[in-house]
């Protein structure tokens, strides 16, 4: 059988071409997949007009004044501006490609959202956003991206209004000093200075004076009104974000997107490299017309599928690990897991060869094996990335099964169980019972290959 | 060699050896014997089975009755197709084969068939460069790596020229005067006649006549004169319904 297997590594080695590009697509992966995964996604470029004036950017709130403009500011760290001065100009920029939205934020914007905050009444302050449908991968992007933005612009805005209510609320309890419009600064006794006022006042009255029930009724007032009112901010405090979000992980991996992105690559690369490397060299014994020599008496069938499948793992291992250390090195994975990681990917890669020899032994002719392994692995692979919870529960118990019958979602949970932590034993042993079963096909085409 | 093919020892023997594919029966119970130094041409039309009946002889497929026996030694098996792997030279072929047959001096071996097929000058060409006779030359090379008692030859000229074939031909007939029991299938009816001790006709999968081109002539002469070996030939098929 080695003899068999250094024959292959010496066809192989003449065929620099095929053999560039399975190294090449796999390293070229890698490094793109890495740098794309560790680099973060690029910011869009969206146009933005502000035209409210400059001396009108501010909004008075409470006793001082907020720069409305510091909101834009959240919007620039998700989206690179391009800062136009018209609302034409910034439609025109989406229009011409050079941007994928603009954000116009009209001149009236801070008059009616001080008119809001002041209780004022009026129409809501509007800003527009023009979007580009070329793309709606990128549209969609764009728009999620802005209205979120503004979503959390809103939720500050009503966060500072809370914090002003909160101390106007002290003062009314607790007395100080406010700063009011036109009137400047002015001293408010407070609802506990004014019960003590009250309360020293009773004291010193007869206890027969006509004065004290209606005192007494006052004092009262003040304190309640002024427990009840201390009540209140922590109610006011929660308005703010009335839920909270605490998030558990009950089922999967704790795999940062990254992570699984990571291995998702590699284990796409790992059954392409497998399924065609196994596939194409056994239909390549019999398009050379060897194998009808070969099995009559130099190398069993069994052997054969065993030397197909042992080259095919071997390539594909080789590939993957490198692929895994380029990103696991881009990417910050813990390399004290690496023996983990090897495990998982020569299971897995085993698994691929078996089912690529049993490609080639049913399909027979190398291009038919390498178009089979093509239409096989494709839907295959993207099944296994269908979440839960995308299609229906019945459609997904379906797509489990079929998942489960190819190496591909058992070997990226075995993977990420190497990288990130996990059940490692239960996707190794599906990964060695689909290789025997894939083995079986093999052999069992073979009775028909000459 | 000492004694003539049909007085020497017996090197194969083939048991009513039968083939079926489901419910088509390429083979129906064929029967016969190679002497050491004989050379049997296996003729006979198209779909005939004269290629199945090789296979399992060589062992590639599995008879499905019958039995198939050797004397002593290996058997050689040239396929019609050359099976070699065009990516590889004409000595690294030639050494694969020899490490899978697991001959003792793999460098000898390879060496000896490059002299025997006179490939010694293209030894380091990848065969995929060769021409179609040279192809087959190195096709014979690697089935007779094994030194074999019995050589199977699947239409080993149809991709030779002329000249070609003179030059295989007789190197086959020194293979078989060196004691090989030669058997060859062929559409070629004149090669059977020129270069076989015996003829076997096979049509569809039933063996109709084991002997030489002569007695094969003379049995149908008894009817009338066949003007040559091929006209004999069909009209013995003709004659029995096929």
């Amino acid at each position: 059988m080695r003899w068999l297997l250094l024959k292959d590594l010496q066809i192989l080695k003449r065929s620099p071409l095929l053999v560039g590009v399975l190294v090449a697509y796999s390293v070229v992966i890698s490094l793109v997949a890495g740098v794309a995964l560790s680099s973060g996604p690029s910011k869009p470029k969206v146009a933005f007009a502000n035209l409210v004036p400059e001396d009108k950017s501010d909004v008075a709130l409470g006793g001082r004044r907020v720069d409305a403009t510091k909101y834009a500011d959240k919007l620039f760290e998700k989206v690179e501006p391009i800062r136009v001065k018209t609302r034409e100009e910034a439609i025109q920029k989406v229009k011409s490609g050079e941007a994928l939205g603009a954000l116009v934020v009209p001149a009236d914007v801070t008059d009616k959202l001080q008119g809001t905050l002041g209780l004022g009444g009026g129409g809501r302050p509007t800003v527009e956003v023009y979007y580009s449908a070329e793309n709606p991968l990128k549209t969609q992007y764009v728009k999620d991206t802005i209205d979120s933005t503004l979503a959390e612009a809103n939720a500050a805005i009503s966060a500072e209004v809370l914090r002003e209510s909160a101390k106007y609320l002290n003062v009314i309890v607790a007395g100080g000093k406010v700063a009011l419009p036109l009137v400047g600064s002015v001293d408010i006794l407070g609802l506990r200075n004014a019960r003590k006022i009250i309360d020293s006042a009773l004291a010193e009255l007869p206890e027969d004076a006509p004065e004290r029930v209606a005192l007494e009724q006052v004092s009262r007032f003040a304190g309640l009104a002024a427990d009840n009112l201390d009540l209140s901010k922590p109610i006011l405090a929660s308005i703010s974000k009335p839920v909270q979000v605490k998030r558990i992980v009950v089922s999967g991996s704790n795999a940062s997107f990254s992570a699984f992105a990571a291995e998702a690559a590699v284990v796409g690369s790992m059954m392409f490299v497998a399924l065609l490397l196994a596939a194409g060299m056994l239909a390549l014994e019999r398009e050379e017309n060897a194998f009808g020599r070969l099995v009559r008496g130099l190398i069993s069938r069994t052997g054969l599928v065993t030397e197909k499948v042992g080259l095919a793992a071997l390539a594909a291992f080789v590939l993957s690990a490198v692929m895994l250390g380029i990103l696991g090195a881009l990417i910050g994975l813990d390399f004290a897991r690496a023996p983990l990681w090897l495990i998982a990917l020569a299971l897995g890669a085993v698994a691929f060869g078996a089912m690529g020899v049993a490609i080639g032994g049913v399909t027979r002719e190398v291009r038919s094996a390498s178009l089979a392994a093509f239409v096989i692995s494709l839907p295959v692979a993207a099944l296994a990335l269908v979440p839960s919870g995308a299609v229906s529960e019945r459609l997904y118990d379906v797509i489990r099964v079929v998942s489960g019958a190819f190496p591909f979602s058992p070997c990226l949970k075995a993977l990420d169980a190497a990288v990130s932590g996990g059940m490692l034993l239960t996707p190794l042993l599906h990964l060695a019972a689909l290789t025997l079963a894939f083995g079986a096909i093999a052999r069992i085409s073979l009775r028909r290959f000459a | 060699m000492s004694a003539t093919p049909a007085a020497a020892p017996v090197a194969l023997t083939a048991e009513g050896v039968t083939k079926a594919y489901g419910e088509r029966r390429a083979l129906h119970g064929v029967s016969f014997a190679a002497h050491h130094g004989e050379r049997i041409a296996i003729i006979g039309p198209n779909g005939a089975g004269k290629t199945t009946l090789l296979q399992i002889l060589a062992g590639s497929l599995r008879a499905s009755g019958g039995t198939v026996s050797y004397d002593e030694g290996t058997i050689g098996w040239v396929p019609q197709q050359p099976a070699l792997y065009s990516k590889l030279s004409v000595a690294e072929n030639l050494r694969l084969f020899a490490r899978l047959e697991k001959r003792p001096d793999v460098p000898a071996s390879v060496e000896r068939m490059l002299d025997q097929t006179n490939l010694r000058d293209r030894a380091d060409d990848q065969v995929g460069t060769l021409s179609g006779g040279n192809r087959q030359r190195v096709n014979i090379a690697i089935g007779l790596l094994a030194e074999p008692s019995v050589l199977l030859l699947d239409e080993p000229s149809s991709s030779l020229d002329p000249r070609q074939r003179e030059v295989l031909w007789a190197f086959v007939s020194g293979l078989a005067e060196a004691g090989t029991a030669v058997v060859y299938a062929t559409h070629n009816v004149a090669e059977a006649e020129r270069y076989a001790d015996r003829v076997l006709v096979l049509a569809d999968g039933e063996l109709l006549f084991s002997g030489s081109p002569r007695e094969l002539e003379e049995t149908v002469q008894g009817a009338a004169a066949a003007p040559d070996f091929e006209s004999a030939f069909v009209r013995f098929l003709h004659e029995r319904g096929h």
